[in-house]
């Protein structure tokens, strides 16, 4: 019963705040709601029995991602020219609305294979296993360390001021 | 009533096609890139959903959101960068007056 309540909560949380981002005038606005966004899916994490994912959630998006998007709106002072939409608003709904409802339409007629087992309750020493034991994804884990390092290096030289 | 694989995925399927909207119909490009945020969280949610009630115990759903974690994090701080360098040459960060590169 838990689990039924939280699960609306979470989603009304996160569809209204992912609303507010797409249909706020005010662009800062819409950043704050991107955070309850963010914090309504790490709620979702933790339904899922997903805790170490629900907690770099909120380290990674809630406290790192959002604060570098708040400062780059504080950078660019576009607060003036506000949210607006292009003249796209109506094929973009279009788009948005068919592609929603055929996946809706997929989902409804797939026959899901549900395992009835219990999941883990601590999934942090199972994906340590996942990640660095034997037949797992050494190699993913060592590549993404060369996408932050050159993710690092071109977000400093492309904010570099060349002038001098 | 209980909550099954289905409302996350429908769940996931509004909450993607919200992003789409926004990436496609605004000007702004911060406001673009927190729509592909968005769009990308909705994608982690169905991962995690299907590594809940397909293989609860596999966990392998639960690796790949970390990945697509790490590599959304690594584009939004390139993307950003690139917003700034943009604004500083132009004055401006609407999508539609970038056009540098347009033919």
């Amino acid at each position: 019963m838990g689990q039924v309540i939280g699960f609306w909560i979470f989603a009304v949380t996160i569809i209204g705040a992912a609303l507010g981002v797409v249909l706020l005038k005010n662009v800062f606005r819409a950043a704050v709601l991107l955070i309850a966004c963010f914090l309504g899916v790490a709620g979702l994490f933790i339904l899922l029995n997903a805790d170490f994912l629900a907690a770099m959630q909120i380290l990674v998006y809630v406290g790192a991602i959002s604060i570098l998007v708040i400062l780059a709106i504080m950078l660019t002072r576009e607060m003036s020219v506000g949210n607006p939409s292009n003249k796209f608003t109506i094929p973009a709904f279009i788009i948005a609305a068919l592609f929603c409802s055929g996946i809706i339409w997929a989902v409804l007629n797939t026959n899901w294979q549900i395992s009835n087992v219990v999941p883990a309750a601590v999934t942090t020493a199972g994906l340590a296993d996942k990640l660095f034991g034997d037949n797992g994804y050494l190699l993913p884990v060592e590549i993404i360390p060369t996408v932050l390092l050159a993710t690092i290096l071109g977000a400093i030289v492309m904010v570099k001021d060349k002038k001098k | 009533m209980t909550i099954g694989l289905e409302h996350y995925l429908i769940l996931s399927a509004i909450l993607f096609s919200i992003g789409l909207y926004g990436a496609l119909a605004k000007h702004n490009a911060i406001v673009i890139l927190m729509s592909i945020e968005i769009t990308l969280s909705a994608v982690n949610i169905a991962l995690v959903a299907f590594s809940r009630y397909i293989v609860p115990t596999a966990l392998t759903g639960q690796v790949f959101a970390l990945f697509a974690m790490a590599v959304a994090a690594a584009e939004t701080a390139v993307g950003l960068a690139i917003i700034i360098a943009i604004y500083r040459n132009k004055e401006t960060i609407d999508a539609n007056k970038i056009d540098l590169m347009k033919w």
